[in-house]
Formats: C-alpha cells, sequence, structure tokens
C-alpha cells in the first residue's frame, strides 16, 4: 500500500512542476512580454527594464522559471493585478471560497441524487421509466451549461418569479444566509448537468456488478432485494462515481465559469472572466495554475480512495 | 413461473452474455453498420445530424438573407412574413445567421475532432507499443495537459491570439488530443501482447509497421466512438466560447454569441433570440451523442472516459 501511495503522489509532483512550466511557458507567449502585460502597453522602456530587473525576466529561462517557482512556493505571491490593484492571493482567498461553496454544494446533491437514480435505473433497466430517464439524461448532458441556466432563469425568474436571476453578490460566503433563495438557480444547474452524466455512470456501473455472481449467490442465500442493493452492490458500484469525483475536479470548475458568469456570482470563474476581457495576465496564469494544482490533488484523491476501496488496485 | 415479476429481477445475463449477444448478431452476417442501424437511437441521431448539415450549409442557397448588410431599422423583430424567425438587435434575420453559424460550428468541431483524434492515436500508439520511460513521459505530459482546466486555457488562448476559424480548431484540437491517446494508448497495451504482432516483430516488422498496419485498424472502433464525442464536446467548447464572447467576431456568426446577445433581451419577451439557437445546439449535441453511443454498442467494444 505504501509503495503505492508513494508512486502516486511522485507521479503527482511530476504532474504539478509539468503543469507550472507550462502555465510558465505561457506568460512567456504574452505579446509584448510579461512587463507590459503588468504595466500596460503604453509603459516606458526604463519601467519595462526596471519591471525586468526586479522580476528576474532578463535572466536565463530555466533560471527565471526557478525564479518563479521561489517566489511561488516560498513566498506565496501569486502575482499582483494591476487591474484590480490588488495581490493575486488576496482575490484569490476571497474568491476561491466562494466557487468552493458553490461546487461542494452542487457535487453534494449530483451525488445524492444521481446513486440512487442509477440504481433504479439499473433495476429497472430496458422498461419505460428507464428508456424516459435516459433519453433526460442524454438531453441534460447534450446542453451547454449556459443554455440550461439560461432556461432556469426564463422559467423560474421570468415566467414564474418565484427565484432571482442572479446569486448572492456577497464577498463572503454568508450571502447564501442571507439570501439562501438566490444559490437555488446556479446549484440547480450544475446538479442537473452532474447527475446527467453521474447517473449513467452508476446506471451502466449497476448493471454490470447486476450481472457478477455475487449478486446471484446473495440471492440464494435469501438475502432480501434491498439488502442485496445497498448492502453488496452499492460498495462495488460506486468506485466509477469516485473517479468521476476527482476527474470532475476540473470539469466543476469550468463549469463554474459559465454558471457564474450567467449568475453573476462573484468566485473563481467569474474573476477569470472579468480577467480576460481586460487581459489582466498575472491574474489568468495564477488561476490557471492553481485550478491545475486542484486538479491533479483531485485526482490523487480520487486515486487513493479508489484503492482503499478496491484492492485489486493496489497490486497492480 | 414465480421467477418472473414486473420489477426485473436483480439478476441478469452478464456483459460477456451481451456481447455474446451481439457477436451472434454479427456472425450471422451482420456487420457493423447492420448492427448500428438497427439501433433506433442511431437512426434517429443520423438523421438528425444530416438534417442539420443540410440546414447550415445547403439552407443559404434556398434561403437568402443578407448577413453582411445590416439594417437597423428592422432590429429586434418579432417572426412574420419575410423573417420567419425574426430579426436580431443589429437588424440581422435571425434564421439566416443560425445556418450561417452552425456552419462554423460544423466545420471546427469536426475538424478539430479529426486533427485530434490522428493525433492522439499517434500519440497513444507510440507510447503503448514502445513503453517504458518513453511511455511513462508521455503520459505523464499527457496527465499534466488533462489537469489544465480547459476552458480556463482557451479563453487565455483567445484572449492572446486572433481568433478565426483556423485558430479556433487548433485550439480545440490542442486538449482534444488527450483523451484518445490515453484511451489508444491502453488498448495498444492490449494489442501488443497478441500473437500477430509477436508475429510481425518475427518477421523483421519495424514498429511502424505493427503500429500502423495492425494496431491501430484493430482498435478502429475505439477511435471512431471517440472522434464523435470528441465533436460534440468540440461544438458545445465552442458555443461557450461564443457565449462568453470569445468566439469568431462578428460580422460571422456564431451560435454562441447569438444566445449572449440574446440574454440581454430575455426579459423584453424577445423569445425568438434565444430558443431556436439554444434548441439547434442540444439537438446537434443529442444527435452527435446518439450516434456515438450506438458506435460504441455496434462496435462491441469496452470503453473508459465516456
Amino acid at each position: 500500500m505504501t509503495r503505492f501511495l508513494v508512486k502516486r503522489i511522485g507521479q503527482s509532483i511530476v504532474v504539478i512542476i509539468l503543469v507550472s512550466l507550462a502555465t510558465f511557458t505561457l506568460l512567456h507567449l504574452l505579446p509584448g512580454g510579461a512587463a507590459k502585460a503588468e504595466l500596460g502597453v503604453r509603459a516606458s522602456p526604463s519601467a519595462i527594464r526596471a519591471f525586468n530587473m526586479v522580476n528576474g525576466y532578463n535572466r536565463p529561462f530555466l533560471s527565471q522559471y526557478w525564479f518563479y517557482i521561489d517566489r511561488l512556493v516560498v513566498h506565496h505571491n501569486f502575482g499582483y493585478s494591476y487591474k484590480l490593484n490588488e495581490p493575486v492571493s488576496t482575490l484569490l482567498s476571497m474568491d476561491l471560497p466562494k466557487s468552493a461553496y458553490l461546487s461542494g454544494l452542487a457535487l453534494f446533491f449530483t451525488v445524492l441524487i444521481a446513486i440512487p437514480l442509477g440504481i433504479y435505473q439499473a433495476v429497472r433497466r430496458n422498461k419505460p421509466d428507464d428508456y424516459a430517464l435516459t433519453g433526460l439524461s442524454f438531453i441534460g448532458y447534450s446542453m451547454p451549461t449556459f443554455w440550461l441556466g439560461l432556461l432556469l432563469i426564463a422559467f423560474f425568474s421570468v415566467f414564474l418569479r418565484w427565484l432571482p436571476p442572479s446569486a448572492p453578490q456577497t464577498p463572503t460566503i454568508s450571502g447564501s444566509l442571507t439570501d439562501p433563495k438566490a444559490m437555488i438557480l446556479p446549484v440547480m444547474t450544475l446538479t442537473i448537468v452532474g447527475v446527467a452524466s453521474f447517473s449513467r455512470y452508476m446506471r451502466s456501473s449497476a448493471i454490470e456488478n447486476l450481472a457478477q455472481d455475487y449478486i446471484r449467490t446473495a440471492r440464494a442465500k435469501g438475502v432480501t432485494r434491498r439488502g442485496v442493493l445497498f448492502g453488496h452492490m452499492l460498495r462495488n458500484a460506486v468506485l466509477p462515481i469516485v473517479t468521476l469525483l476527482g476527474l470532475s475536479v476540473p470539469a466543476l470548475l469550468s463549469g463554474n465559469l459559465i454558471t457564474e458568469s450567467v449568475f453573476n456570482y462573484p468566485g473563481v470563474g467569474l474573476l477569470f472572466w472579468t480577467s480576460t476581457q481586460v487581459r489582466d495576465y498575472p491574474v489568468l496564469l495564477a488561476l490557471t495554475l492553481v485550478v491545475a494544482i486542484f486538479t491533479v490533488l483531485g485526482n490523487l484523491v480520487a486515486d487513493i480512495g479508489y484503492s482503499l476501496i478496491d484492492r485489486r488496485v493496489r497490486l497492480s | 413461473m414465480t421467477d418472473q415479476n414486473n420489477e426485473g429481477d436483480l439478476v441478469l445475463e452478464g456483459p460477456e452474455e451481451i456481447s455474446q449477444m451481439v457477436r451472434a448478431r454479427r456472425k450471422r452476417g451482420a456487420s457493423v453498420l447492420e448492427v448500428f442501424l438497427d439501433n433506433k437511437l442511431a437512426l434517429v441521431g443520423s438523421f438528425l445530424l444530416v438534417a442539420i448539415a443540410v440546414f447550415c450549409f445547403i439552407g443559404p442557397l434556398f434561403y437568402h438573407s443578407n448577413q453582411i448588410a445590416s439594417d437597423l431599422n428592422i432590429a429586434n423583430t418579432a417572426p412574420k412574413h419575410g423573417h420567419p424567425l425574426g430579426t436580431d438587435n443589429v437588424g440581422y434575420d435571425e434564421l439566416g445567421r443560425l445556418m450561417v453559424g452552425g456552419q462554423s460550428s460544423l466545420e471546427i468541431g469536426f475538424a478539430a475532432a479529426l486533427l485530434a483524434g490522428v493525433f492522439g492515436v499517434l500519440w497513444g500508439a507510440v507510447s503503448g507499443y514502445f513503453g517504458g520511460i518513453i511511455d511513462t513521459i508521455m503520459m505523464r505530459i499527457v496527465d499534466a495537459l488533462l489537469s489544465i482546466p480547459v476552458l480556463f486555457v482557451l479563453l487565455l488562448m483567445a484572449a492572446i491570439i486572433k481568433v478565426n476559424q483556423l485558430n479556433l480548431t487548433l485550439a480545440v484540437a490542442f486538449f482534444a488530443w488527450l483523451v484518445p491517446a490515453r484511451l489508444i494508448r491502453g488498448e495498444t497495451l492490449t494489442l501488443r501482447t497478441r500473437e500477430y504482432i509477436q508475429a510481425v516483430k518475427g518477421m523483421g516488422g519495424g514498429a511502424s509497421r505493427s503500429v500502423f498496419l495492425h494496431i491501430i485498424p484493430n482498435a478502429l472502433g475505439t477511435i471512431v466512438v471517440n472522434i464523435t464525442f470528441q465533436v460534440a464536446d468540440a461544438i458545445l467548447a465552442l458555443a461557450a466560447l461564443g457565449y462568453l464572447g470569445f468566439g469568431i467576431p462578428p460580422p460571422a456568426a456564431n451560435w454562441g454569441s447569438m444566445l449572449s446577445q440574446g440574454v440581454t433581451y430575455i426579459y423584453a419577451g424577445e423569445w425568438w433570440l434565444i430558443y431556436p439557437v439554444g434548441i439547434l445546439i442540444v439537438l446537434t449535441v443529442i444527435s452527435l451523442n446518439f450516434i456515438g453511443d450506438a458506435l460504441r454498442d455496434a462496435f462491441d467494444v469496452r470503453l473508459q472516459g465516456r
């Protein structure tokens, strides 16, 4: 087990290093260089020279990279946004919890709904209600996220006038406590998209498991239907969901971007989008790196969780 | 008998048995194409896709609308004679715009998926065939790129480079090749141990012979299914980029930006700016998903990832 852990963590570290190299290289592809990106297009040559010297951009590539990593890891300096006039780390500390909160809520409800739904579909496979639910799932994950958000707004806000069309705007998570109705639509959007794909995986995984011999044995032993489903099959069928949870970190954060912009929820996604519109490169690159690292960590956690549940994985 | 109950018993035929059923049909002379055509969803999907393609590419030949010069006098008018789907906020005819917008979506989607498929298959096959340190390095690169959030980097690229059809195709393909690479590497690892590959080596055949003449043809099912799903994903990604304002700039139409423009009029009740576009995007992606699913069943391959 420890060998597996060490190997897996080592792989993740290598991937993180490669990702940081990739984002650092992107910084160099910027038009006009990083200096013009932060100081503006009309910066004077002396200002650019000073900036380059302070930030080490006049050194060879590898030593620049080392400087960048040193600044990042040792000094926790993610860069400075000249457009928003704040260090990026402050922006991150404000917005990351909100995005995490939105994703967390959506993921919670997704798993809560998708697992029973998938099992139900597996038990009633090829019956009309299975077909109907499968059809709905197809529609669900074929839909662009922003289109679903717009439909929900059109129905619940414009037509029914039950729910507000934009999410809570407060700088901290407390907004969802003072204005809980506003969180419903964004969470619903993400949940519907999530349930559409998760329930399909759950359904096929449950069907595969129902074909296994141990189910036959359990039923023959006299275990009740419910006991078989929830006592034996659930643990095994849930495995792909664990992998999906880890793999859904980047999709969640990207999907968040669209949902946050539709509902104007001030999280990491919206920050990224507004920064793109004003070409605020320090913020963009720092955010890309942070999200990438979270993705690697998410995959790592998913793999470790998977190996804890399924012993066969550890031996491979 | 008492075993029969309406809820469907928990015990069912195993996946081996289902595969055997498909294989039995195939043995009876049914080719992949026939199994595919038997699947009703596949027929629906194929018909839809062809209909949409005809609508987008052949439609403008019959339905003439001016997509270059805008007429502000007729901006935001509801559907009526002469403009079946109304006009948008600068006076372009909405129906004509739907057709032209679809052209770029379909072209970029297919081109990006094909490009990504070819590159990803080569990468995965080489990585899987040679194994060892080459495999480790190549797959670490794939893992690293998979970790980077696609939409973020696409937005970043769109902000840096000039957005036109070629650049968008390259940008979308840049991320799309990762999944086929992983899939084909897995297939190659499995196929590498087969006897006919050993036979090729024994006869003195080199790596390229094994890979191009044997491994890739045998993994063709996986490849085709994956490319179909990649097209669907590419079209969704393009719509998202267009919605966020980073699609191909006006006067070129693209479905995503049409939606984002229409959103500002949602409270004014101008439904023709929003619903036709959205429904068209959903129909295109659904048809591709139906086709991909049916292909997967027809090729009878156990795939991971989708």
